[in-house]
């Protein structure tokens, strides 16, 4: 009967341990965004949103200090996948969606089931992320490429180190003969999707495959999530790889070309890259996706860079639902929102032009 | 004084405890067969989609379900052969040391030690591949291309940070090791001691007696534990997923970046994001390595029956 002796204890154990542990959940943010709207705190209900796996640890720390400054609310997010996140709202499975590329025309001519009928969803930019070039080649701390080059690195041209296209770019760096292993996602990724938009943007005689979530080439070795292409980079030899910029950690990071400097990616260039691009032609007025423009030539922008946004309806069937959704979208890119982006999932918080953009659009939903 | 005695079958007399005994098997003995119809059933129906998919809906450049399932497929096989070829070995050779050679406390202490490599989450096994083996066994990798890049298996070039098939299928086969070796000892421990004692009473070594009594004798019990391996370096998925840098395609070559990926890890890659009918095509796959598995069991048993009766277990 040593199962009744011990069973008992060890049943109240994992019980305190999950009770403590759902506490902690919604302490982590701390003294988090009590000033934000007077109003919130009297909100009340459940709002379910799926989609982006890239905005789970952003939205992980909305939802935390969100519901701790409305205490009533229910937040949940499923990081589904921004495709499947996309299927879900459409078909009203959920409230909002994350998604790390806006609605397609297609999906904009069907109907919306969570919206109110004949009312269609809009695209929000809530959540930006640079995405870094990494590297780890011994005695090398600085790296410039360019598009083209960076294609070729990627697609198997260029094999080695001291390749002529490399080393005319960094005429001061002692390139090794070394061989080149660029690693690349192995699972489906949005910053797959974005990396290699910018590749066939800019280097479209080399990357000729359209932009997408899997790695279009049978080259080079693939890692799985961003931690697996962040643990190869830095245990292999002669590795490069690209991963989101807040986990580059130590690795090398290098610059890329942008009109005729090279730059090196902050957050302030990665946002400055978003506010500056103009919108997706041919949608509504209230519609904020964003055609990033990577072909840019301003030396203040990082056009390496993730827009993930948030889908919602412009009126929802349930005002209600519209309250909570308004409230909460409003909180992701409010300056607080933005600030606790940056510090829980390393995203480059929106300028506030953007910001007062989106904001503005929130205002209208119904 | 002729008794005629009714002709009527005796029957045990039944208490309540034989019959709840009786019902309790016979629902444990059908429960997992309807498990495992279940499965089938879920496969079977969830992947018909699959085989019926537009060539646009595969990713890369497969056109139907049989092109894009065959690398997986490969991989899947690959890698299980390989680490049987090192794990079977090794693995006899630990079992006849711990059986026949060592002395009693150490084999004791050395079957704990076995078990509990076979205790350890296989998420362990895949951090320890890439954080540890992957970078210390590439060096030796860039060696063996340099030196034998000649021979088509370890043709380059070489990966740069060695999460290659060779390294995976050096891990699955340590996760191997526990099950078929535990097997083997157990079969080893039961040679007859007659027929051992008789081999070195003509005068055969320690060695010749191993080869005359006790590997005949445990063949069927290898067979069976190698197959209980390769059925789970089969379906092996996380430390696969985690370690290996996956190509769609067919590849030999066991040192490059590229390597043929096996189905249960491109299942744990690909299904987070997928939606529609990849999730069916995931599923379908899924069914492949379901039907894989199943043909490898049948198998092993069919060997096991056909051997049983010349190796002397009877």
């Amino acid at each position: 009967m040593n199962f009744k002796r011990y069973g008992r204890p060890a049943v109240i154990a994992v019980a305190a341990a999950l009770a403590l542990s759902s506490c902690a959940a919604n302490e982590t943010s701390g003294p988090a965004s009590s000033g934000d709207s007077a109003e919130s705190g009297t909100l009340s209900g459940t709002i379910n949103g799926a989609g982006s796996s890239a905005q789970s640890a952003a939205q992980e720390a909305w939802i935390a200090a969100f519901q701790t400054s409305n205490p009533n609310v229910t937040i949940n997010y499923d990081p589904t996948g921004s495709g499947a996140g996309r299927e879900t709202f459409i078909g009203g499975g959920s409230d909002f969606a994350g998604s790390d590329s806006f609605l397609k025309d297609e999906e904009l001519a069907g109907s919306f089931e969570s919206c109110a009928p004949d009312a269609k969803a809009v695209d929000l930019p809530v959540y930006i992320s640079p995405i870094a070039v990494i590297f780890n080649l011994d005695g090398v701390e600085e790296l410039n490429l360019d598009a083209t080059t960076l294609a070729k690195i990627f697609k198997g041209d260029i094999t080695t180190w001291n390749d002529p296209a490399i080393a005319a770019l960094n005429e001061k760096a002692a390139l090794p003969d070394t061989a080149i292993t660029a690693v690349h996602r192995s699972d489906d990724s949005g910053t797959t999707k974005n990396f290699t938009d910018y590749l066939n943007q800019n280097a479209a005689e080399v990357w000729t495959e359209e932009p997408g979530d899997p790695f279009p080439y049978q080259s080079g070795e693939g890692a799985q999530g961003t931690s697996g292409v962040v643990d190869a980079v830095s245990n292999g030899v002669g590795t490069i790889g690209y991963a989101d910029a807040s986990r580059a950690g130590d690795l090398g990071v290098a610059k890329i070309k942008v009109g005729d400097t090279f730059v090196e990616y902050t957050a302030e260039a990665a946002a400055a890259v978003v506010e500056d691009s103009p919108l997706v032609e041919g949608r509504d007025a209230k519609d904020r996706a964003i055609a990033l423009d990577r072909k840019t030539t301003d030396a203040t922008h990082y056009p390496l860079v993730l827009v993930s946004y948030a889908l919602v309806c412009t009126e929802y069937a349930d005002p209600a639902k519209a309250e909570l959704v308004k409230a909460y979208v409003g909180y992701m890119v409010s300056a607080e929102g933005q600030a606790e982006a940056a510090k829980f999932a390393g995203a480059a918080p929106m300028t506030t032009g953007l910001q007062d953009q989106v904001q503005e659009v929130l205002a209208s939903v119904k | 004084m002729t008794t005629t005695v009714a002709r009527s079958a005796i029957r045990a007399k039944q208490r309540p405890g034989d019959r709840i005994f009786t019902t309790a098997t016979v629902v444990a003995g059908s429960l997992i067969l309807a498990v495992l119809a279940a499965v089938a059933l879920f496969l079977v129906a969830q992947s018909i989609p699959a085989f019926l998919a537009q060539p646009d809906d595969f990713k890369g450049e497969a056109t139907n379900f049989w092109s894009y399932v065959w690398p997986f497929a490969f991989g899947t096989l690959w890698s299980a052969f390989l680490a049987l070829i090192m794990a079977v070995p090794l693995a006899i050779g630990i079992a006849l040391f711990i059986s026949h050679y060592a002395p009693r406390k150490l084999a004791q202490g050395l079957g704990y030690v076995i078990d509990l490599l076979a205790a350890v989450p296989s998420v362990v096994f895949g951090l320890w591949g890439i954080g540890v083996l992957a970078p210390l066994i590439q060096p030796f990798y860039t060696t063996l291309v340099e030196w034998f890049g000649w021979f088509p298996l370890f043709a380059g070039p070489v990966s740069g940070t060695g999460r290659t098939i060779l390294t995976v299928s050096v891990v699955l086969a340590v996760m191997v090791l526990p099950i078929i070796t535990a097997i083997c000892r157990e079969v080893f421990l039961q040679t007859p001691v007659l027929h051992e004692e008789a081999a070195l009473a003509l005068g055969a070594t320690r060695w010749e007696m191993i080869t005359m009594a006790v590997l005949p004798f445990g063949r069927p019990g290898i067979i069976s534990a190698s197959m209980l391996g390769l059925g789970r370096a089969l379906g092996e998925t996380m430390a696969v997923a985690m370690i290996l840098s996956p190509s769609p395609q067919v590849v030999f070559q066991l040192l490059t970046s590229q390597n043929s990926s096996t189905i249960a890890a491109n299942i744990a890659l690909n299904f987070p994001e997928a939606h529609g009918v990849g999730i069916n095509i995931l599923l379908g796959t899924g069914l492949v390595l379901f039907i894989i598995t199943l043909a490898v069991n049948m198998l092993a048993r069919f060997i096991i029956n056909r051997r049983k009766a010349f190796s002397g277990a009877n």
